[in-house]
């Protein structure tokens, strides 16, 4: 079972290394966000006495970068479908959550890889981690993260066949997942009803882990942080599964 | 008395209101080379699928080398290969890395799977090209291609749904004899539909005519042509079936893989 892991995940990989352009792509907005925002805002949020912005949304950038690119996984499933490879995978004789694991994994590799080098841009921008020491913490935070998004994003592409009807669901997810989470603003001085939103948006919770191993910035607390973090990548993971063993062709 | 090594016993699928199959039985046996024939909408693709576990039956059973495809779908898995319609490969990938894969999927140990990849694109004659991303190949090298990789891990039964759709006389040919060699060297069966008939004349033991998900005849080409007085397999078909013309209702996967189809063909003119 582990080399077909293996093999899937591998496909993944040529996959991805052989579209060039896919990989600059995923960068522009997320780079976009960085400058406009982190440079637009910083004399406004520090003359408020909350320090450097850019410290401050770097790190819901790095989950951003994830998320969007994670979100957008489930194309490559409903591609897989229209050009008829996932119809290989689905009469092989191989578990389907075996499937939709490699699969997942190699995608989850993509958005991780692109979280890190966007942190390796934010390095050379001047961003500073408080604490070099919990970096791998904040990678392992990026990585369940990855593969959560990853596996609903495949549960999703698994149900749907079209691609117009993916992105307009994905669009109608993301935008107020990341905008009503505690990436772009801290959570102690926005109205009572926002923070609410924000503390039942996971994503939140997401960002709440990184920047706290990053910045030492922390809204949720670490263990709230993890906990939810946990729930989500084993509720996304079974989500995935389970639209997978259903798939028919 | 021969062993089938494909059974489906009353079987129907419905989608919605549409029976697609509507309580079909049917017998392969072993070695056979047995075709499945029909207008578009009989049910013959609907058939494969449900044969191949892809679908669902609605009701009845069906069993392949003496599994069933519903449940234990991993055994019946493991006893075909499978050519579908429409292209199945990784176009993303070279042709050796898309039988690489399939042999992991199948899990043919690696030592062995060298050599068999080796042996079935030189059969295939695309053993030169194995390096060659496969969105570079033609729809002749594409389908042989799949062959190679659907005989890649010694399955005791081929499906071939519509093997030689849109390929020229040449490819259709080789194909045929690559097949029947398979069949006649290591006793595979084969299962195929195809919408030429004179090609299910010339291969096929045995014949299903199916319309409007019924079996309306079997047996061999001689046997339908007796049996509805004709002179050629064609007469026989048209006789049975009539001479309507059918429309065939797409759902949305089905008519994203029509676009696609027609586009490919653009491309490839």
């Amino acid at each position: 079972m582990l080399s077909i892991l293996y093999q899937l995940w591998l496909r993944q990989m040529k996959r991805f290394l052989r579209s060039g352009l896919r990989i600059i792509m995923g960068f522009v907005q997320p780079l976009i966000y960085m400058v406009a925002l982190g440079y637009g805002l910083n004399s406004v949020f520090q003359r408020a006495g909350n320090g450097s912005y850019i410290q401050f949304i770097v790190p819901g950038i790095i989950v951003q970068t994830i998320m969007f690119s994670s979100m957008f996984w489930g194309a490559n499933i409903i591609f897989d479908k229209q050009f008829g490879f996932l119809k290989e995978t689905l009469v092989a004789p191989v578990p389907r959550i075996i499937i939709m694991l490699g699969n997942s994994l190699g995608g989850a590799t993509i958005s991780f890889l692109q979280g890190i080098i966007l942190f390796g841009i934010a390095l050379a921008f001047g961003f500073r981690p408080a604490n070099w020491s919990e970096l791998p913490f904040t990678f392992l935070c990026m990585a369940m993260l990855a593969l959560a998004v990853v596996s609903f994003s495949a549960g999703i592409g698994a149900v749907v066949n079209d691609m117009q009807a993916f992105v307009a669901v994905n669009n109608f997810l993301l935008i107020p997942l990341f905008f009503l989470s505690s990436a772009l603003y801290p959570l102690d001085h926005v109205p009572k009803i926002m923070r609410l939103i924000a503390s039942v948006n996971p994503i939140s919770y997401h960002v709440d882990a990184v920047r706290t191993s990053l910045i030492g910035v922390s809204h949720f607390g670490l263990p709230l942080d993890m906990a939810v973090i946990t729930i989500v990548l084993g509720l996304f993971l079974y989500f995935g599964s389970y639209r997978f063993n259903r798939l028919q062709a | 008395m021969r062993e089938s090594i494909i059974s489906i016993n009353n079987v129907t699928k419905r989608f919605g209101n549409l029976t697609a199959v509507d309580n079909i039985c049917l017998n392969v046996f072993q070695g056979e080379l047995f075709a499945l024939l029909g207008p578009n909408g009989a049910g013959k693709s609907t058939t494969i699928k449900m044969l191949t576990t892809l679908l669902k039956p609605t009701s009845g059973t069906l069993l392949l080398a003496g599994h069933d495809v519903v449940k234990e779908s991993h055994a019946a898995r493991n006893s075909f290969g499978i050519v579908f319609q429409d292209t199945s490969l990784d176009e993303e990938l070279t042709a050796y890395e898309n039988m690489a894969l399939h042999a992991a999927l199948y899990s043919v140990p690696k030592d062995k799977a060298e050599g068999r990849i080796e042996q079935m694109l030189t059969l295939v004659e695309l053993w030169d090209r194995r390096k060659s991303l496969v969105k570079t190949f033609s729809g002749g090298m594409k389908r042989r291609l799949e062959i190679a990789r659907g005989l890649l891990h010694h399955p005791k039964i081929l499906f071939l749904d519509e093997p030689t759709l849109g390929l020229d006389t040449q490819t259709r040919n080789m194909l045929w004899e690559y097949i029947i060699t398979v069949n006649k060297n290591e006793g595979m069966t084969v299962f195929f539909t195809t919408h030429y008939l004179q090609e299910a004349e010339s291969v096929a033991h045995r014949i299903a005519i199916v319309d409007h998900g019924k079996i309306v005849a079997m047996g061999d080409a001689a046997q339908l042509k007796e049996k509805t007085g004709t002179s050629s397999l064609e007469a026989a078909y048209l006789q049975l079936t009539g001479k309507q013309l059918r429309d065939e209702t797409l759902d949305a996967a089905e008519s994203s893989r029509e676009r696609i189809r027609a586009f490919r063909r653009i491309r490839n003119q």
